[in-house]
């Protein structure tokens, strides 16, 4: 019996209730603020417009694209994270906190790896081939620390409840944070300068270059570990882990073997997120992965968690959210100091899909039974 | 066990996965074609001056007991022949601020240095503390200093927001803290009369108060550069939202228009939303007075946002150091910050200029102070020295402090001849020279001497 049907049967409480007054207030507020802002693009002058923010001037059509876009680059490396989160979820049942660390090690073996490029001369004679080379190291580096961790610090609690490699995995995450600070210091570490193609934002419909590159090897990469997982031989041993890891081992498939490389595999997209997050904003420091980490971790939450389609969906939700919704939902609000309010947005909107759908845009009900 | 089950039903969920892709890139191509394209408490103030006439370590009284100031209200602090005098430093010393707080916690020890013995008894700074500049930096140090009832004083801190957290427990155990750093109105007063809001009875400082930088910005931006519209962006610190405020206000007065004032995080890394909340009123300058690294994120990302092309970039002393004005990004950026030019202005205490603190700088620390405020930090912790020897005598081999002594001290003094010039303390603690200059940044990693010298504009009250 699922729960929708048991659901319909029992009496509706003052939870469900309460529950149901929030779902509507969520969404008034976000309808309201909508139609506000969409009053103010139509004219500033209309009352509606004006009725909570006497000072609404709207945006213009550029300066809307210049945020979506932003939002769907930064989505775009949220989204990259994200699959490490739901992969590992997938095959162990544990959220990896360690996982935004694993990013920032990426953007750090990038900021090294670029600066003695440009040392040398490279970095400026040929940026595509230097960048080329800093992905494939940090993409190695990245899954080295990733398969290191799984060893080190997962394998020995593999049998134990999933709490305890929970809390290990912020054990691992302080580790790396302090370990970064002992080898390359406390302060924020620069990326030597990109090309002015890159920077210059009349290269393709008035966006920056940068910005357009992590769109496309976001993409590419989603596009590889997508046939990675749905049609390759290891691909498919990884669903089978995942569907059930005791009847997948007595078909004859090796169940460690087959999760060292998922972590290899999580880490190598972490590593592809902080090159692409070193690029953009060509500065790294010992946090980098702290705040990017969690919301990536929410939004595999929203994508549903375990379902990669889901979360790369879900971090371009959070991205595109917390970059347009200050501006199009709050401001018209007559809310003050909205760019303050980014990551209050991006976790609204975790909180929202959950209030509204618990399991993730992308997620499957589970009946009760395996939810536990 | 069916965690992740979906996985192996994948076919509906790619073409749901697709569709959502494809509406996401349909919706952003509708974005770009749909546009309208158009890019484009004071105590009572004893008798003024108590401050020694002499440029050496004064001579100690004839009678022993002397004529020490304070009545001993807030305790007395005994310190034992053979021991040292205990004050301590609290400054941003790590992470990108540090470059800021650095220079202003190694003054210091060159200032005790500089003073030597007082009354023949050791100073010990003892270890420099992290105020991490922030309020919960700023707070767990302050709970390590007042931990140690031997504590007088502290200078620090250097960022106003640790000061906040900071200042009520330090002066709360009876010690003094002396900021070479902070300049937020908040920490002291309106200049009108009126206590800030987080002004505590002990707390002192040498840096200007930010009321008079944003003035000198406004005036600077709407008399020399001409310009009639402006926005401010602070990151919710006390020192950067007091002088963003400081600066709306002043602009206004000015016959200025505001046509934005919003708030970033100070982790921030993508700053388009906010750029672009600020370019919806297309301000002809942009004044951030934050710190690093969100200051470099700001100039990186602004040129690129449609109506902030062609706006000119402004920044205060926060990011006036050797880390910021080298990066390209910042190249004709201008800067307000105290006046630099100290020439040959002469510490009456111990008789030092700031050419003789620059090489004494360069010869322990191999380099050249990185950031603006290290003369503050100097004629700060001199003060302290100076108070201590006016509030202190010696009975039976240990010398007595008065801690009430040493803020009357503080309270009363008037035309101190320090280096960064003549040092006045109000009844809220602001002692500090009020001179702001404007700079413009040249560019370039071999030009932050030159920029740093580069006044295109300076203000006094």
């Amino acid at each position: 019996m699922s729960r929708r049907a048991r659901s319909r049967k029992a009496p509706r409480t003052g939870v469900d209730w309460f529950l149901t007054f929030l779902r509507v207030a969520a969404l008034t507020v976000v309808a309201v603020g909508l139609l506000a802002f969409i009053a103010q693009e139509i004219s500033t002058d209309n009352p509606f417009a004006r009725w909570a923010n006497p000072d609404a001037t709207g945006l213009t059509g550029a300066q809307f694209r210049g945020l979506i876009v932003s939002g769907i680059a930064q989505g775009a490396m949220y989204g990259l994270i994200a699959l490490g989160y739901s992969m590992v979820y997938g095959v162990l049942g544990f959220i990896n906190f360690a996982h935004g660390e694993v990013f920032m090690v990426g953007a750090m073996t990038g900021m090294i790896t670029s600066n003695k490029l440009a040392d040398a001369g490279y970095w400026e004679s040929n940026f595509i081939g230097s960048l080329v080379l800093i992905v494939v190291v940090s993409v190695i580096v990245c899954s080295l620390t990733a398969v290191i961790m799984e060893r080190v610090a997962y394998r020995p609690l593999r049998g134990s409840p999933r709490l305890i490699p929970l809390i290990t995995s912020i054990g691992v995450s302080f580790f790396l944070q302090n370990a970064s600070v002992v080898l390359l210091g406390p302060a924020a570490k620069a990326y030597p300068d990109v090309p002015d193609w890159l920077k210059s934002k009349h290269t393709f419909l008035g966006i920056e270059g940068a910005r357009i590159l992590v769109i496309l090897v976001a993409a590419a990469s989603m596009i590889c570990l997508w046939y990675l997982v749905e049609r390759t031989k290891s691909g498919r041993a990884m669903r089978a882990v995942a569907e059930d890891a005791e009847i997948a081992e007595l078909m004859g498939i090796d169940v460690n073997r087959t999760i060292v490389k998922v972590f290899a595999l999580g880490g190598a997209m972490a590593g592809m997120a902080g090159i692409l997050w070193g690029i953009l904003f060509r500065s790294v420091i010992h946090t980098t992965g702290f705040l990017p980490g969690i919301k990536a971790f929410s939004a595999a939450v929203v994508g549903g968690i375990g379902h990669l389609g889901g979360a790369m969906a879900g971090g371009l939700s959070i991205g595109v959210a917390e970059s347009v919704g200050p501006l199009l939902i709050l401001e018209p609000l007559g809310v003050s100091g909205v760019s303050q309010l980014r990551d209050a947005v991006a976790f609204a909107v975790l909180i929202g899909v959950l209030l509204l759908r618990p399991s993730g845009l992308f997620g499957e009900r589970l009946p009760s039974e395996d939810r536990t | 066990m069916n965690r992740m089950g979906h996985l192996t039903k994948s076919g509906k969920r790619r073409g749901a996965f697709s569709l959502f892709v494809s509406l996401l890139a349909m919706l952003s191509l509708l974005a770009t074609s749909c546009g309208d394209d158009d890019d484009g408490g004071a105590t009572e103030a004893p008798a003024p001056t108590a401050a020694p006439e002499t440029t050496e370590a004064p001579a100690p009284t004839a009678d022993p007991r002397g004529d020490p100031m304070g009545d001993g209200s807030l305790g007395i602090v005994e310190v034992e022949a053979g021991d040292a005098i205990q004050i301590r430093s609290l400054q941003a010393i790590t992470g990108d601020v540090g470059a800021f707080g650095l220079p202003i916690d190694r003054a210091a020890y060159i200032a005790v240095d500089d003073y030597g013995q007082i009354k023949g008894f050791d100073v010990d700074l003892g270890a420099s503390l992290d105020d991490l500049c922030s309020n919960d930096g700023g707070q767990a140090a302050a709970q390590i200093i007042v931990a140690d009832e031997d504590v007088v004083g502290v200078l620090g801190t250097s960022c106003s927001g640790a000061a906040v957290a900071a200042a009520p427990l330090i002066t709360n155990a009876g010690m003094v803290l002396i900021s070479g750093g902070n300049t937020s109105p908040a920490l002291t007063s309106d200049l009108a009369g009126n206590a800030g809001l987080n002004h505590s009875v002990g707390y002192y400082r040498t840096a200007h108060n930010d009321l008079y930088q944003g003035a000198a910005m406004a005036k600077f931006v709407f008399g020399e550069l001409g310009f009639t519209t402006a926005a401010a962006i602070h990151d919710g610190d006390p020192y950067t939202q007091g002088l963003a405020q400081a600066f709306a206000d002043a602009f206004e007065a000015e016959g200025g228009t505001v046509t934005g004032f919003s708030a970033i995080n100070k982790d921030d890394t993508d700053m388009v939303p906010v750029l672009t909340e600020m370019a919806t009123g297309t301000p002809e300058a942009l004044f951030f007075p934050i710190f690093q690294p969100a200051g470099d994120f700001i100039a990186d990302q602004a040129p690129g946002v449609s109506g902030l092309e062609d706006t000119v970039l402004l920044a205060a002393d926060g990011l006036l150091n050797a880390n910021y004005l080298p990066l390209p990004q910042t190249t004709g950026m201008y800067f307000s910050g105290p006046d630099q030019r100290f020439g040959e202005n002469v510490n009456q205490s111990t008789g030092k200029t700031a050419t003789d603190f620059t090489t004494a700088y360069d010869e322990r620390y191999g380099e050249v102070p990185s950031s603006a405020f290290w003369a503050h930090g100097y004629d700060a912790a001199v003060l302290l020295l100076d108070a201590i020897d006016a509030a202190s005598w010696v009975e039976d081999g240990t010398l007595m402090i008065d801690r009430q002594g040493v803020r009357d001290y503080l309270y009363g003094l008037r035309g101190y001849r320090g280096m960064i010039g003549t040092l006045n303390c109000d009844d809220f603690g602001d002692c500090g020279s009020s001179k702001i200059t404007v700079v413009q940044n040249i560019g370039g990693e071999d030009n932050v001497e030159a920029s740093l010298n580069n006044v295109v504009y300076s203000y006094e009250p």
